[in-house]
């Protein structure tokens, strides 16, 4: 977030010259979401009243796309891309250590406020597949060794000490 | 290049003095281009841009030399790569530490580096230039061609090529019907996958009577395994931009949108960058270029939903509602966006445009089939030995775009079939690999063009798994608004998902034929008439192979989890106990002589004892879990039911 105000005032900021043409209501979502990391609450009621609709069209709108989330998102975000040539390589398995590697290093069911590990409809860098996106860069040809070194690495950056400890245990 | 010193250009003279400056220039000694697209960004492309720079100005090469962050060079596998014009000199997968050799000896002493070249891996050939490579051989790039040498976000770069003199051309000729005529004899088909002919559609919007007119760019690509409209949004935005205003004037729309999904943040990007030069270049706008004309343009991200690809469901989200498909007619033509007549073409279709335009429709349809006229980009994937953006004349066989562009399986493996269409198309065995890239044959064999994802299958793929996984795919894609694709995919899921865990039945497979048939006939939108073709052509070409899930309750391609099982090859085991010791259920045990050994009643087939097991020994492997099930044996013996008993 990169502003102190409440999210209400935060977006009534942002509205203020914002067109109020309809059609402009899924950039607006993405531009909050770019700012909050997820839509807050308020905002179904502050874009039914911009965009003189029913606020249940704007709960519709926010909750029928997949890339808008209306909670608040972990500290990082791990997608798995599910896509065809992804698939045929092996997408699952890598899924799967994924989430192993993570109960490994966070503690098992403990991740889950930290990092969030989800599927991606293919990212459509199928040549270099399999791939995954965590926070926000590719990941090329990902291997269960790969996994394991960027979840270590993911780890690192959030606690140094602990991570010691479970290296020097290996 | 700096945007800001782009002028605004005031008359078609303007525009022409500008094209002939730009494309007549001297080119530099040497061009450096390098693919720095989304593919090449995630293999590290820009820090080899930051490490040519530097070496550039240290060599103090930086007049003489160009470096040109381009889009993709389409052989994707081997990203980052690095071009070398004029010799066309090719350089993969390079890492930042080999530019200073290639600097010092490629760029100042035209020495060619055979070390980082190309290697084929199997034959052990070496590739010194890029249309050398046996990636390039069988294509027609008449669209790609063009990312070699241009900065997506340079309109001089895309003047240098003849950019916008297409829109020169059409402008000066003032004459709409002549541009719809054009397209028409051209005989360019809609590249988004239904294939509609683009001059009957301009037309027909065209003569649709309304005060205001839309144009549409379709760029959600939902397709898994297809990224052409990526390729081309971040490789040469600009040749999408004038084609939408070829399109605008010749319909008599004033106003286009490109919607491009939000999976592709640098193609948002890229294209915003060229609307931006464009409106300042006065290529956009009010009056364009001193005429009468004028067009806007607006880029709409969307926000993850393959439905939205279908054209009444993008015209929803486009409007910033949910993206439901609706009843057609009245087609989009008549009553689209906002109730306006309508014109929604996809990404390649646009960029065709200008090019049409520039050759004309004669030297366009010289190439392809009788009814599929020009190019088509593939994204040529899977398991196939070179994988890359591919562009190959209509009518190409399947075989040749496969074993010979493609290179043919990696070695050891043995390609089983190719997947196109995505989600909305089929599997082809390779005793179809004769047939023609053509809308008609592909259509009449049970699959579709589609956008132009084709996926390269080998043994190692089940088709009932492939099968399955398109079809939860359409599970969480259906947007739920009729009954046949909301309720048969999920039952085609539950169908699919017992056969796959081995506790299917022969009366499945003709289920499964039913329900598709109900789902093409009777859904509402594209979405869900296609998406039961995975599974139909999955058991008219592979029947067998379901047959075998279901009566012998194995997977032929050792895929499906709960039929397989793992074993430890004594040959090749040297006893560390990696497997043993990471084996999350315990199923890995000694037996008293010290072997390791997996049991089976224990095993969950995870696969971690697979990776885990050392490549150097490889002792590891997969077989089916459940023997041959013998005749005297029904199916529905207890100690037959599969994974299912306890």
């Amino acid at each position: 977030m990169n502003s102190n105000l409440k999210p209400q005032e935060r977006i009534r900021q942002l509205l203020r010259h914002y067109p109020r043409e309809r059609h402009h209501l899924i950039n607006f979502l993405h531009l909050v979401q770019a700012e909050f990391g997820y839509l807050p609450e308020e905002v179904v009621e502050l874009l039914s009243e911009h965009f003189s609709v029913s606020p249940a069209e704007i709960f519709g709108v926010a909750t029928f796309y997949s890339s808008f989330r209306i909670d608040r998102p972990a500290e990082h975000e791990i997608q798995v891309c599910q896509g065809t040539a992804c698939h045929v390589r092996g997408a699952e398995a890598i899924l799967e250590e994924f989430s192993r590697q993570l109960d490994k290093y966070y503690g098992e069911q403990n991740w889950s406020g930290k990092v969030s590990l989800k599927k991606v409809n293919c990212l459509g860098c199928c040549a270099i597949s399999p791939v995954a996106m965590v926070d926000g860069l590719l990941e090329s040809r990902v291997t269960p060794a790969k996994v394991k070194a960027i979840v270590r690495k993911l780890s690192k950056n959030d606690s140094p000490e602990s991570q010691r400890e479970r290296d020097e245990q290996e | 290049m700096n945007k800001s010193s782009l002028k605004k250009i005031n008359s078609l003279t303007e525009l022409q003095k500008l094209i002939e400056y730009w494309a007549g220039r001297p080119q530099p000694e040497k061009i450096v281009s390098l693919s720095a697209a989304s593919c090449g960004r995630a293999s590290g492309a820009l820090q080899i841009a930051s490490a040519l720079e530097k070496c550039l100005e240290e060599f103090k090469l930086d007049g003489r030399v160009e470096l040109k962050l381009t889009g993709c060079h389409g052989f994707c596998q081997l990203e980052p790569d690095l071009i070398i014009f004029p010799e066309g000199y090719f350089y993969p997968n390079l890492r930042p530490e080999q530019v200073p050799a290639v600097v010092e000896k490629t760029l100042l002493a035209g020495e060619f580096i055979p070390e980082l070249a190309f290697t084929d891996p199997h034959s052990g050939k070496v590739y010194r230039r890029i249309f050398e490579l046996p990636l390039y051989q069988k294509q027609l790039r008449w669209l790609l061609d063009a990312h070699l040498k241009l900065d997506p976000s340079s309109l001089e770069d895309y003047f240098a090529q003849q950019g916008f003199s297409a829109l020169l051309k059409v402008l000066r000729w003032d004459n709409q019907e002549r541009v719809i005529d054009l397209i028409t004899a051209s005989g360019l088909r809609g590249r988004g996958g239904a294939g509609f002919p683009t001059g009957l559609k301009w037309r027909l919007a065209r003569k649709t009577e309304s005060q205001e007119k839309y144009l549409i760019c379709n760029g959600d690509e939902g397709d898994p395994g297809a990224y052409m409209d990526r390729g081309l949004l971040e490789s040469n935005p600009f040749s999408v931009v004038e084609g939408m205003i070829i399109g605008g004037y010749a319909t008599g729309a004033r106003k286009g949108f490109i919607y491009i999904r939000q999976e592709y943040p640098l193609a948002v990007a890229r294209m915003e960058a060229a609307r931006q030069s464009c409106y300042q270049a006065g290529l956009l706008g009010e009056k364009i270029l001193g005429t009468e004309f004028s067009f806007d343009l607006e880029i709409i991200r969307g926000a993850g939903a393959f439905v939205s690809g279908e054209e009444t469901a993008l015209i929803a989200s486009v409007e910033g509602r949910r993206a439901f498909p609706r009843q057609r007619p009245p087609f989009p033509v008549v009553s689209g966006l906002f109730g306006q007549p309508t014109v929604i073409n996809n990404v390649e279709t646009w960029a065709n445009v200008p090019l049409i335009i520039r050759q004309g429709p004669e030297w366009f349809s010289q190439v392809g089939t009788t009814t599929s006229k020009g190019t088509k980009i593939f994204s040529l994937v899977g398991q196939v030995k070179f994988t890359g953006l591919v562009e190959v004349p209509l009518g190409i066989s399947i075989s040749e775009v496969v074993q010979e562009i493609g290179g043919g399986a990696p070695k050891g493996r043995k390609i089983k079939a190719v997947q196109t269409g995505g989600p909305s198309g089929g599997c082809l065995p390779v005793s179809m690999f004769n047939l023609p890239l053509d809308y008609e044959a592909l259509q009449a064999a049970g699959t579709i063009m589609g956008s132009g994802g084709m996926i390269v299958l080998d043994d190692s793929t089940c088709l009932v798994d492939l099968a399955l996984y398109f079809l939860r795919f359409a599970v969480s894609e259906s947007c739920g608004k009729c009954v046949p694709c909301r309720l048969g995919t999920a039952q085609m899921v539950d169908i699919l998902e017992r056969i796959t865990r081995g506790e299917g039945q022969l009366a499945d497979l003709e289920q499964l034929n039913k329900l598709g048939r109900v789902m093409q006939k009777g859904s509402l939108c594209g979405l869900g008439r296609t998406a039961a073709n995975p599974v139909l052509s999955g058991l008219r070409y592979f029947r067998e192979e379901f047959e075998t899930h279901v009566v012998r309750k194995q997977c032929p391609a050792l895929v499906c989890r709960k039929l397989i099982t793992y074993a430890i090859d004594r040959e090749k085991c040297r006893r560390c106990y990696l497997c043993l010791k990471n084996c999350p259920f315990g199923a890995i045990k000694k037996e008293p002589d010290g072997w390791p050994y997996v049991d089976e009643e224990l095993c969950q087939s995870c696969g971690l004892c697979l990776n885990t097991c050392p490549k150097e020994f490889g002792a590891v492997f997969k077989k089916p879990r459940y023997r041959e099930v013998s005749e005297e044996r029904p199916m529905d013996d207890e100690n037959n039911k599969g994974p299912g008993r306890k």
